[in-house]
Formats: C-alpha cells, sequence, structure tokens
C-alpha cells in the first residue's frame, strides 16, 4: 500500500512530476507551448474569444457539437498517430544491439496511449459527432432530445482527453496496454500515477459518453418527423439507434470495473490482487464485456455511413432495406455473446472455448449480409466515383480482408497461437482503419459541404486517399506475415535480423500514412481557400435521398422551418420525384434550446477533481467533487432554458436562401 | 414504392395541411425526458450487474477471515429492508398527492419519504463501522470487498437519492407543481423504486444466500 | 427539444401516455412486497429448509416474483407505456443482464477451475482437485 508521505495539499504531487530528462518530451512541450501561444495569439488579435465562447463554448447546437467532436477527433489523431509513427521508428530499427531510441519504460507508455488515445479519444469523438451532426438533420428534427446533456456530454469527453494530454507533461502514462490488466495494473506493480490518469481520464469521458448513449436513444424514438416510421428511417439512423443502445448497456460496465481497479489501488481492495482471495482473470472477463460490444459501438455507424453513401452514389434505392436493419438489430444482440474470443488463450477449457468460437462466427455472418446487400445497391446503379464513394470501396475489400482474419482467430486452436501475436494487431488495424477510419473519412467527404457549405477539394482528397490506402497495406500486411512467424506484441526490441526487413516495410507504410494525415490537413485548408469555387449553394450537392439534404448548406440555427412530413424511405428523394415546393411563406416563430456555460464548467470541475484524485491530492478531490455536484444542482434551478426565434428572422433566413437557390437555377 | 396519392393523414401528422403536403406548419415533439430517464436506469442495472457478477464469483473467497454468516445481522437486515420498502409506498403517496395537485401534501410525503432513506442510510453506515470495527472491513478479502462495494454503491444512490429529494422539495416549494417539476418527480419516483428494485437482489443474493451454508 | 403539451396537466393524467397509480395499487403492492420479504427472511432465520442449493432458488424466486410485483405496482410498468419502449428496454436490459451473469459466473467457474485448482470454494479444495476435465 501507501509507503510515501502524501503532501496534505498537493498529496503526490511535486516538481518530481515534470519530466526534465525526457529530451523528447521536453521538445514535445517546447512545441506545445509555442503552437499554443500562436494560436491564442491568432484568436487574441482577430478576437475570436467572444465568438468562440458564444458560438462553440457554450453551445447546445447538435450541429455546433458534432463539428467540435470531430475537431477534438482530427486532434487527437494527431497525437495517437505521434505515437504510431514513433512505435513503427522503434521497431524498424532496434534490432541486436541497437536498443533503438525508446527505453521500455517509454515505449510501453507509448502503445498505451495511442491505443487509449485512438480508440477514445478519435474514434469514438468522431462517430459519436457524426451521429450528432446527422441523425437530428435526418429525422427532421431540431436538435437532440435534451441538448443541454449533448453540451455537456462533449465537455465530458473532451476534458477526459485533456487529463490524457496532461500526463505527457505532469506524470507519466499507464504502462499496462491500453486494457490496462490487474496485476500489472495494480498498485503493486504500477505504483505510480500512469493507470490513474488512464482510469479517471476514461471515467470522466466515460460518463460523457452515456449520456450521449441516453440523448440520441430519445431523440431516434422521440423526434421524427411525421410519418417517418421505425421501417422509414434512413439505415444511418437505424445504426445509430442500435450503437447508442450499446453504448447504454456496455458503459457502465466499463465505469463499473475502472472504479473496481482504482478501489484496488487507492484502498488496498482486493477485487483483482492475487491475494485476499481476489482474482485477476475477472478484470479481463468483466473489461471484455464491454471491449467487444465497444467495437461495434466504433463500427456500427461507419456501416450506416457506407449504406448511404452506397445507395447515393449509386443513384439508386439501397438494396434490401429490411435485411439491413435486421442484419444490424442482430449484431447489436450477439455482440454481447462473444467476448470471450478476447482471451481464449486465459483457460476457461474446451467447452467454454468453443461455444464463444461457435458464436464468434456466427456474428460474422450479419455482417457478411451487409457487404452483399451494399454490392447489389451498386450492381446497375450508376456509379460515381466521388471521394466518398473511394473510400467505401476502400473500406469493402479491406474490412473484409480484416473480417475474414478475424473469422481465422475465432478458432481457439488457431488463436492460441496466435493471440497477442503481431497477427492479431495487423487483424484489429485492419478492421478498425478499414472500417472506421475508411468510414469516418467517407463521412467527412460526404457530409463536409452540408456542414461548411463548401465541397472538400477533390485533388487532395485524393492524395489524401491513395496515401491512406497504400500506406495501410505497406504498415499492416507485413505485421499478418510476422504473426504467423509468431512475433509478439508489444515488444520494443528484437534479437532476430531477419524480422527486420518487414518492420522496415511497416515503417514506410506509416510514412505514408502520415502523408495521408498530412494531405487531408492541406485538403482542409486548400478547400477554405478556394471554397467560393467548391461552394454547395442548393443545400444538396450529391443528389442526396434524405432529409439533410433538403435544408440548406450549412442549416439554419432551426435546422427546418417547417417540419418535414415523410412518406417513403429515401424521403428527400420522394420529395423530389414528386416535384415538392420548398414552403417560402406563413413561418411561424420556432422554439429553441438557449445557450449555456454550464456544460463546461460542470465538466471542467469533474476533470478537476479526476486530476486532483489521480495525485491523490484528497483536498482538492472532496472540494472538486462537491463544487461538480453543487454546479450540477445550481444548473438544476434554472427553469429558463428555451427562447423563440422571431417569425421574422425566420423570413429572412429562408428569404436568403431562396435567393441562393433561385440564382443557382438560373 | 407507394403510391402517389398525398394522404398527410396517412404520413400520421398533426393537423394536415393540404396546401403543404411535405411539411407540419407546428411540430411538438413528445417530451422524452421520461423515457430518457428510464433508459439511464437501464444502464444503472448493467453497473450494478457488474457489482452482482464480482459478487458472485468473489462471495466465498474468505481468505480464512469472516464469512457471511459470521458478520451478517439479518434482523438489521429486515429493519433496513422495511425502511426501504416504506419509503417506497410513502414516495407513492407523494405521487398520488401531486397528482391531486396538493403541494403541502405531496412535501410532506416527500419528506417522510426522505426521513425513511435516511434511517436507511443511518443502519448502514452503522453496519458498516461495525464490521471495520471488527476487522472485517473492505480490505480483509475479496469477499468483504465485493460486499462493501455492492451494498455501498447501493447505498450511494440512495445518498443521491435524498440530496435529489432535497433539492426537488426546495425546487417545488419555489415554483410549486409545474409540468417540469411533475417530470422531475415522476424521475425521482422512478429513481427511488429502481433503489428498492436493487435492494431485493441485495438482500436475497447477499444477506440471505450469504448466511446459507 | 423540449415539448409544449399546451393542453391543461391539472391532473396529469393519461394523455401523456404514462400510467399513474392508485392508492389501492400502492397497497397491493406494498402488502404483496412485505409478503415476499417476509417468506424469505423466515426461510434463512427459521433454517426451514435443510438443503442450502434449495432454500438458495427458492428465495431467488421469491426475489424475482417481488421485483415484478415492483415493476408493476410501483413502477406501473406495462406494454403501453412510452409506446412500448419502455417495456422493450427493460426486457433487453434483463436479457443482457441474465447473459453476462450467467456467461461470467460459468467462464470464471471455468476459468477459476482450471488455473486456480487450489483455490476452491472454503471447505471443498480436495474434491475439485479430483476433477480432471472441466
Amino acid at each position: 500500500m501507501e509507503n510515501h508521505t502524501l503532501h496534505p495539499l498537493l498529496g503526490r504531487l511535486s516538481l518530481d512530476a515534470i519530466p526534465y530528462h525526457e529530451p523528447i518530451l521536453l521538445a514535445t512541450f517546447t512545441m506545445v507551448v509555442l503552437g499554443g501561444l500562436a494560436v491564442m495569439g491568432a484568436m487574441t488579435k482577430y478576437r475570436l474569444w467572444g465568438p468562440l465562447w458564444r458560438d462553440w463554448v457554450t453551445s447546445i447546437d447538435h450541429k455546433k457539437i458534432g463539428i467540435m467532436y470531430m475537431v477534438l477527433g482530427l486532434v487527437m489523431l494527431l497525437r495517437g498517430f505521434a505515437d504510431a509513427l514513433m512505435m513503427r521508428l522503434q521497431q524498424a530499427i532496434a534490432f541486436g544491439d541497437s536498443m533503438g531510441y525508446l527505453p521500455p519504460h517509454h515505449y510501453d507508455q507509448i502503445f498505451t496511449a495511442h491505443g487509449v488515445i485512438m480508440i477514445f479519444f478519435v474514434a469514438m469523438p468522431f462517430v459519436t459527432g457524426l451521429m450528432n451532426y446527422v441523425v437530428p438533420l435526418q429525422i427532421g428534427a431540431r436538435d437532440v432530445a435534451f441538448p443541454f446533456l449533448n453540451n455537456f456530454s462533449f465537455w465530458m469527453t473532451a476534458f477526459g482527453g485533456g487529463l490524457t494530454m496532461v500526463s505527457l507533461f505532469v506524470g507519466e502514462y499507464a504502462k499496462t496496454g491500453w486494457l490496462a490488466y490487474p496485476p500489472l495494473s495494480g498498485i503493486l506493480a504500477s505504483p505510480d500515477v500512469g493507470v490513474d490518469y488512464y482510469i479517471w481520464s476514461l471515467q470522466v469521458a466515460g460518463v460523457g459518453t452515456l449520456l450521449s448513449g441516453v440523448n440520441l436513444i430519445a431523440t431516434i424514438v422521440k423526434m421524427r418527423a411525421p410519418g417517418m416510421k421505425l421501417m422509414k428511417m434512413p439505415v444511418f439512423t437505424w445504426t445509430s439507434l442500435c450503437t447508442n443502445v450499446l453504448i447504454v448497456v456496455t458503459f457502465p460496465v466499463l465505469t463499473a470495473v475502472l472504479a473496481m481497479l482504482s478501489l484496488d489501488r487507492t484502498f488496498g481492495t482486493h477485487f483483482f490482487t492475487n491475494d485476499f482471495g481476489g482474482d485477476s482473470m475477472l478484470y479481463v472477463n468483466l473489461i471484455w464485456i464491454w471491449g467487444h460490444p465497444e467495437v461495434y459501438i466504433l463500427v456500427l455507424p461507419v456501416f450506416g455511413v457506407f449504406s448511404e453513401i452506397v445507395s447515393t452514389f449509386s443513384g439508386k434505392r439501397l438494396f434490401g432495406y429490411t435485411s439491413m436493419v435486421y442484419a444490424t438489430v442482430v449484431i447489436t444482440i450477439l455482440s454481447y455473446l462473444v467476448w470471450l474470443h478476447h482471451f481464449f488463450t486465459m483457460g476457461s477449457g474446451a467447452s467454454v472455448n468453443s461455444f464463444f468460437g461457435i458464436t464468434t462466427m456466427i456474428i460474422s455472418i450479419p455482417t457478411g449480409a451487409k457487404i452483399f446487400n451494399w454490392l447489389f445497391t451498386m450492381y446497375r446503379g450508376r456509379i460515381r466515383f466521388e471521394l466518398p464513394m473511394m473510400w467505401t470501396i476502400a473500406f469493402m475489400i479491406t474490412f473484409v480482408i480484416g473480417g475474414m482474419t478475424g473469422v481465422l482467430l475465432a478458432v481457439p486452436p488457431a488463436d492460441f497461437v496466435l493471440h497477442n501475436s503481431l497477427f492479431l494487431i495487423a487483424h484489429f488495424h485492419n478492421v478498425i482503419i478499414g472500417g472506421v477510419v475508411f468510414g469516418v473519412f467517407a463521412a467527412i467527404n460526404y457530409w463536409f459541404p452540408k456542414a461548411f457549405g463548401y465541397k472538400l477539394d477533390v485533388f487532395w482528397g485524393k492524395v489524401s486517399f491513395w496515401c491512406w490506402v497504400v500506406g495501410f497495406y505497406l504498415a499492416f500486411m507485413p505485421l499478418y506475415v510476422l504473426g504467423l512467424m509468431g512475433v509478439t506484441r508489444r515488444m520494443s526490441h528484437f534479437e532476430d535480423p531477419s524480422l527486420q526487413i518487414w518492420f522496415q516495410i511497416a515503417a514506410v507504410g506509416a510514412v505514408l500514412i502520415a502523408g495521408g494525415i498530412g494531405s487531408m490537413l492541406v485538403q482542409f485548408y486548400v478547400s477554405y481557400r478556394r471554397r467560393d469555387a467548391l461552394r454547395d449553394v442548393t443545400g444538396d450537392p450529391w443528389d442526396g435521398r434524405t432529409l439533410e439534404w433538403s435544408t440548406s448548406s450549412p442549416p439554419p440555427d432551426y435546422n427546418f422551418a417547417f417540419t418535414p412530413r415523410v412518406y417513403d424511405n429515401d424521403s428527400w428523394t420522394d420529395m423530389k420525384r414528386r416535384n415538392y415546393l420548398r414552403p417560402v411563406k406563413d413561418f411561424v416563430s420556432i422554439h429553441m434550446p438557449k445557450n449555456t456555460a454550464a456544460g463546461f464548467v460542470i465538466a471542467g470541475l469533474s476533470a478537476a477533481t479526476g486530476f486532483a484524485l489521480v495525485w491523490q491530492m484528497w483536498i482538492f478531490a472532496v472540494l472538486g467533487l462537491v463544487a461538480t455536484v453543487g454546479a450540477a444542482i445550481i444548473h438544476t434551478f434554472n427553469y429558463k432554458r428555451d427562447y423563440y426565434i422571431p417569425a421574422e428572422e425566420v423570413v429572412v433566413t429562408e428569404a436568403e436562401r431562396t435567393r441562393l437557390l433561385e440564382a443557382a437555377n438560373v | 414504392m407507394s403510391e402517389l396519392v398525398l394522404d398527410p393523414a396517412k404520413a400520421g401528422a398533426h393537423g394536415a395541411q393540404d396546401d403543404m403536403p411535405f411539411h407540419v406548419r407546428e411540430h411538438h415533439p413528445e417530451n422524452g425526458t421520461l423515457l430518457g430517464f428510464w433508459i439511464y436506469l437501464m444502464s444503472d442495472c448493467l453497473l450494478f450487474a457488474v457489482l452482482f457478477i464480482a459478487y458472485a464469483v468473489l462471495g466465498r473467497n474468505f481468505a480464512g477471515g469472516p464469512s457471511g454468516a459470521e458478520l451478517f445481522d439479518l434482523p438489521l437486515v429486515a429493519l433496513n429492508t422495511g425502511f426501504l420498502l416504506l419509503s417506497s409506498i410513502t414516495y407513492g403517496f407523494a405521487m398520488l398527492a401531486s397528482q391531486r395537485a396538493k403541494l403541502g401534501t405531496t412535501l410532506v410525503w416527500l419528506a417522510v419519504t426522505g426521513l425513511f432513506g435516511l434511517g436507511f442510510l443511518s443502519l448502514e453506515i452503522f453496519e458498516f463501522v461495525h464490521l471495520i470495527h471488527e476487522g472485517a472491513g473492505p480490505q480483509r478479502s475479496a469477499f468483504l470487498t465485493s460486499f462493501f462495494a455492492l451494498v455501498g454503491t447501493h447505498g450511494l444512490h440512495v445518498t443521491c437519492g435524498v440530496i435529489w429529494l432535497v433539492t426537488l422539495m426546495f425546487q417545488l416549494n419555489r415554483h410549486g407543481l409545474t409540468e417540469a417539476n411533475t417530470r422531475r418527480l415522476m424521475c425521482l419516483s422512478m429513481f427511488w423504486h429502481f433503489l428498492d428494485v436493487i435492494w431485493i437482489g441485495v438482500f436475497t443474493f447477499v444477506y440471505l444466500m450469504g448466511v446459507l451454508p | 427539444m423540449s415539448a409544449h403539451h399546451e393542453h391543461g396537466h391539472g391532473h396529469g393524467a393519461h394523455s401523456d401516455g404514462h400510467d399513474h397509480g392508485s392508492l389501492k395499487s400502492y397497497a397491493i403492492g406494498f402488502i404483496l412486497s412485505v409478503i415476499l420479504t417476509a417468506i424469505p427472511f423466515w426461510l434463512v432465520m427459521g433454517h426451514v429448509i435443510k438443503d442450502s442449493s434449495t432454500t438458495a432458488f427458492v428465495i431467488l424466486g421469491f426475489a424475482a416474483v417481488q421485483i415484478v410485483v415492483h415493476m408493476i405496482y410501483f413502477l406501473h410498468m406495462n406494454s403501453r407505456s412510452e409506446g412500448g419502449w419502455s417495456l422493450l428496454a427493460l426486457i433487453f436490459t434483463i436479457v443482457l443482464v441474465v447473459i453476462v451473469l450467467t456467461g461470467s459466473i460459468w467462464v470464471m467457474y471455468h476459468l477459476n477451475h482450471n488455473m486456480m485448482p487450489s483455490m476452491g470454494p472454503a471447505g471443498s479444495s480436495s474434491v475439485q482437485q479430483m476433477h480432471d476435465m472441466p
């Protein structure tokens, strides 16, 4: 247990926490400070602080919150990918006498942070951001069911990410891998603050995600436009519904398990210890009950994205809508029956392993059905190879390969050979990058015009695309080879020189991916500079099929001057086909929720409490908890949370759109 | 594909308007608060499920220390169960009073509920302190760790419920039985009864089964 | 966004799709719960049934019944609430809880049996070690 004295106010925190002796960290810190000062300087010069606070930080508009999630994901992608580059470089050079440039205790923090950041602070914010932005528009609603809660959820996620980033410069991070198994993550083997940073970042972010799940379910159930029965919803809305159901039943498991781990670490309890009756295998069991549904939370939304993109860019209704819906629901339920395949080798025996191996193979069937449905949609369609469609094709090929290696791993005897080898690493990167990342990029190219009013530059988009696709294969196919040869994951040094060539190829692939990321940033910049040429005037740049394309780009705050009425699937296509007339008169005032600082404040106080808990600054932790709860209670005393957009304002906004549309038609 | 007849009534809209077949003039989506809160309670079921799983797995790991049979004071648990059950019905009385728009009566029954809740918590704290004094604290064994975690988490939830109840009493006093406050009363009602449901699991699975040989 | 039910909410009744109790239903629920609590306590404290496993099953059965009583009489659970979504959510949650609870007990039993054979339940470790297959 505790064998060092705690400062009464600062707990374990002292100036020793700052990594003076780590040159890489010091260099990073310098860059961050300089970059941060530049950004803050620019914001001051262009007087952007006011608008930032009023229009973004305190905004309860689902569109703004969706964009903020995407920005968070993008920023954290840069950090997570920097970790990846560092690992690839280390593994490419550290053979025999060369120990590379990263000592093991640093390397271990990098692979841990890489996993945590990519899953929790890149992939989750990306899919949450997409669902937040698109779902209310697709169902004809003006916002989500609980707009304040939405803002609060975003800030919890962002502050959770912030807490992880702070660990770079104050203290250290966990060295346990992204799931932090005990006993390695217990207090005896990891007495430092790293695992505590891990725990509290995820607890803060996890609350945000859970509440977001509740929010979107209530939104989809209660706020659909008249006539939009469940089986007339867009497929992306269906996959969002199932994803958020998964979030609601899955994230509490993570919260409970991390709490149990932190009790073991802080108070000497015996959930997962090796003595006094604890059982560390229980942690593995429980964390994967969370972990497996989590990967479906990541992938189901992008399956929805692909359904929208394939039908739009094939100019055809999606093939097999009903079977898509059923497949999604089946995947949702089955995702709860496979978790043990993550630890076949832990020793549960033949009967248990067989059961979970079989369920794992069964769950690949509905996914396969979806792929066929997409292919049948494309068949005899008039396919347009715009960027979203390109990313979709890349997804189909890449994800299928990754899925097949997954089915291979689902065979327990095969898994006994390949578990925790680089084959496993290649498999999950294959499905996550091929699935989630390509899907998010497809979605960004698809919905960017809606969000910002202009399309993304095609040339730099294609550069980014090819760098990513070629880079991915170069980076990860060698890992399949290495895994089959028996190379273990998470190693910072190797003895066998015959392996090195594969790691070097992988490093080249990583550099190419870096080019892909860089090109995407260039794409954003160039698109902004060329925005007038790329302008989306009509709001429907792709001849879309769902309701979000009936609004202007970007949509007004209230989304729809009049709530649409729905008759069929692909409601917008239906409306266009029936020569609908956009209403231009008789506008009414619109009831909207007000912006608020409460979400930012409460989330900030939670994160501060988390920081205090990490360093065992008990007084501050208690104060922080009281302040957080107090702020939340004070917020509940605010009963005046909405206002009306006057009809005159709606008239002006809609008239402007009428003018734009008429100019475009000339 | 559907036929070309645009019948707004078929689309299930409010206030059919023939001049705007594709739009509704004023749309008021149903309030989602009660459903949303119910869904949050479902997530809380999973949280407690994990704690029950931990107790199921670790609940006989006494590590040479005391077992449930030696520690659990069933009459005390019965009394506690009684407090919680009574608090459920007194909350029900508060809800009935609120439906009859009787603010004063509502507040009285809420106060009684809160007192029962505090009674429950006091007994539980007394039990915990006593166990710790006996050397049977959460650090003694995995059995006791999982016991304190499950029962303690339930107690924390009850504590939050009491704080919420007091806050809501202030808000009722200030604003009366408005629509928003009625919604809050209904949410707290769901929360309170849900905690009694979890307690049924606790007293059965932990206490009663815990003393069985 | 917040809704606007312009019609009066004097008695907050069935126009909003939620059932509210009556004095009678709360009373019935309470009395049933008292009975369903008293019997298990009596069974255990009075050592009425000799066999522990049987007793355990019986009191778990009583718990399940009492939970249903609470759902119906206190939480007003029915298939109409929120257009059926409340019941659907509840059933879905219960199914998942059963899966993870029984699944975890099954998995952990096998793991502990195979990987920690000395850690049997108190007093029966020597019997455990006689088994050779899970």
